[in-house]
């Protein structure tokens, strides 16, 4: 008989283990899947998880591509993994994406066409601050009105997109281009576009803003006293107070870390990859950092792997498409796998199986 | 083109150019939904298995769906030309800036984008159709069966292609019923089925009963089925899916053009266009009138439609008045394809306003 046991202590080595073994377990099922499909399964899965590194054909252009794709999603998730550690849970962070963009954006087109070396660093603290602005209204209803901000900060981002399409179509819309929504494309407006800084390796300051923070969070974490008290308000709320910690305070520091750390990475997207403020220009980052922030154990080494392969899951699950014909969803469903397994699995870091002898049914 | 920009393309083209097969010569679609869609994108499917069907052996098609605007689209065209395609059709307008710089790195690789405007190099082809002419045939039966004079419209997006639409069905809905009135409701998106099923009740709730849609889903028709009133239906012949409620529809006929532009790479005769296709050369369709409509409406709409294949009637001869009441078209006059690509008003007589 199989009975379940309640660990004394979480097991530190399925904390690592878990999301390597949720990554086989998703290519498993995976294969699985393409095989009811009708697909070869082995091809699949190398489309999805190697030809984009170490393919010949594809590497060279794929591999920066990764970097392009995985640097917004570690931006965010960064910020968001700070919050989970004390129990606060910011949803929103696509809203506050897109608010970034809008007032990175908003600097750019408000200096069009002027040059200028100083028009790209406003806009970078245009769009840490958009950011910032939009997750401070959950932020405030918390300790204000001690509202949920799980569910603020998720509304927010359906009001972040209505906001985003009143844009494109009115004022930030491009005036030269008649009848059509959308702004200027930024990427033609060298003062303000996020260019690669050294061609061919998809290193944009977004990459670097992401590399940086990760630096800031890790040592935030690990030697500072405001990560001290974030991991202690997450773990031990009672200790937290009593060690001094002011839980609205830690509120409006978490949301607004997050908040900004969203908003920079709206505003490097609309100004580099993306290009232009449109209607469609978000496209779920916010969201997928949720699960990049878990499946990196919100710890922001962890979560630059974790970005890395989501990223690689886009990716190849376009490749997969080309070249294999598979079903757009696939990626959807590889993404959701793995947060599925993930979760599915830490029931064994808290938890073990034992085997006792028993009656047979 | 900056020395930088110019240096990048030709060291990425240099480097990463893949020779295509001699025999076979692949064809990659770019979708902005999923080919289920039973709207837009499935159309555009349809007529790649036709294109298959019909060329065979010596062609070779792949698909990515789902494909957003920006680095997505610019990624997946980049892949698509690595990977030895030789043509590419990109099937949404927004594509236009990113399938632009794909083709300035490939000068060898072939670009046809849909309902798109910028041709930056001599290697990308527009292709349109003129789904006007269509609105003007469901335009003139929506007017000639509502009951209530009322008739909701749910749109996509606020761009000329749309506005165009609304514009067309709304004055020959207006010829035969004088009292006729639209009401548009914006979902800010091509295919999304849930808000498309809201947009049809609040439509319904005021007083339509008659729908139309320029969105991709088949959630209104089936709105309008349990609501007992009538719809038309979008892109592809979706009466199986509300048969008591499905009138006709607007459907969009791409093969005979895919296989033309397809066989003219294989000849080595290719070179960028710029065509608007309607009623008359096959690329705007209709799905079969259904038996719900009055057999003398259904010989109007047919008379209509043969009218306008013939280039007897173009369905924007004036007068017609801006909706500020100034003069567009004087009496005779008929709408030049710049005036209409560019569209951004409505005809006098609707009351609402283009979100802006």
């Amino acid at each position: 008989m199989i009975r379940l046991e309640k660990r004394k202590e979480p097991s530190k080595f399925w904390r690592i283990a878990n999301p390597f073994l949720a990554v086989v377990l998703t290519m498993l099922a995976g294969a699985v899947m393409f095989a009811m499909l009708g697909k070869d399964p082995v091809v699949a899965i190398r489309l999805i998880f190697f030809d984009p590194i170490f393919s010949e054909t594809f590497g060279s252009y794929s591999r920066p591509q990764l970097l392009i794709k995985s640097a917004p999603l570690i931006l965010i998730a960064v910020g968001l993994a700070i919050g989970f550690k004390a129990n606060i849970w910011n949803i929103g962070a696509e809203g506050q994406y897109i608010m970034g963009a809008l007032f990175g954006a908003g600097v750019a087109l408000a200096f069009f066409p002027a040059p200028g070396w100083y028009i790209f660093p406003l806009m970078v603290a245009a769009g840490a601050f958009g950011g910032f602005l939009w997750a401070m209204i959950p932020a405030i209803l918390k300790t204000r009105f001690n509202t949920n901000e799980i569910l603020v900060s998720l509304l927010l981002v359906y009001v972040a997109e209505r906001i985003l399409a009143a844009m494109a179509l009115g004022l930030m819309r491009n005036p030269d281009i008649a009848g059509f929504p959308g702004s200027r494309d930024l990427r033609r407006y060298d003062a303000a576009h996020n260019a690669e800084l050294f061609a061919n390796t998809g290193i944009h300051w977004g990459v670097v803003a992401a590399l940086i923070a990760v630096i800031f969070a890790y040592v935030m974490m690990t030697r500072h006293m405001l990560g001290f008290h974030v991991q202690l308000a997450g773990q031990a709320p009672r200790a937290a107070r009593f060690a001094g910690v002011v839980p609205a305070r830690l509120v409006v520091i978490c949301l607004g870390i997050s908040g900004a750390l969203a908003g920079l990475a709206g505003m490097f997207e609309v100004s580099g990859p993306g290009g232009q403020v449109r209607i469609e220009f978000a496209t779920g980052y916010g969201f997928t950092a949720i699960i990049v922030a878990f499946l990196g154990r919100l710890n922001p080494i962890g979560i630059v792997l974790a970005g890395l392969l989501l990223g690689l899951t886009y990716i190849g699950g376009e490749l997969g498409q080309m070249m294999l014909q598979l079903p757009g969803a696939a990626i959807q469903v590889f993404q959701g796998m793995l947060l599925f397994f993930l979760l599915a699995l830490d029931f064994q870091t808290n938890y073990r199986l034992r085997l006792t002898r028993g009656a047979r049914a | 083109m900056s020395l930088k920009k110019t240096l990048t393309a030709s060291v990425l083209g240099a480097a990463l150019a893949v020779p295509a097969l001699a025999d076979t010569t692949k064809v990659g679609f770019v979708y902005i939904g999923p080919v289920g869609d039973h709207g837009w994108t499935y159309t555009h499917d349809v007529a790649r298995l036709a294109l298959e069907e019909e060329l065979g052996d010596a062609i070779e098609t792949t698909y990515v769906e789902n494909v957003a605007y920006g680095a997505d689209a610019e990624r997946v065209m980049t892949q698509m030309a690595l990977s030895g395609t030789d043509l590419i059709f990109a099937t949404s307008f927004g594509y236009g800036p990113d399938m632009n710089t794909v083709a300035a790195r490939f000068p060898d690789v072939k670009f046809e984008h849909a309902t798109g405007y910028i041709q930056e190099t001599d290697n990308v082809g527009l292709y349109n159709a003129r789904f006007y002419e269509g609105r003007a045939v469901i335009g003139h039966i929506a007017g000639k069966m509502t009951q209530t004079n009322k008739v909701g419209y749910i749109a996509s997006f606020p761009i000329p292609e749309v506005i165009m639409g609304i514009n067309s069905a709304y004055l020959h809905a207006k010829a035969v019923n004088p009292d006729v009135e639209f009401n548009v409701v914006w979902a800010y998106s091509w295919y999304d089925p849930a808000q498309e099923a809201a947009a049809a009740e609040a439509l319904i709730e005021q007083g339509a009963d008659i729908i139309m849609q320029h969105t991709d889903s088949t959630a209104p028709l089936t709105v309008a089925q349990d609501a007992g009133i009538f719809a038309f239906g979008q892109a592809s012949d979706m009466s199986a899916f509300a048969p008591e409620a499905h009138l006709t529809g607007i459907t969009d006929v791409w093969a005979p053009y895919y296989i033309e532009r397809v066989q003219a790479v294989i000849d080595g005769t290719w070179e960028a266009g710029n065509v608007w296709h309607g009623i008359n050369e096959g690329m705007v369709g209709f799905a079969p009138m259904s038996d719900l409509i009055p057999e003398d409406i259904r010989a109007e709409a047919e008379g209509m439609i043969a009218a306008i294949a013939a280039g007897e009637y173009h369905p924007f001869t004036g007068p017609i008045n801006r909706q500020d009441g100034t003069p567009w078209l004087a009496e005779g006059e008929v709408a030049s394809d710049g005036d209409l690509l560019t569209m951004d008003f409505y005809v006098e007589g609707i009351t609402s306003e283009i979100p802006n």
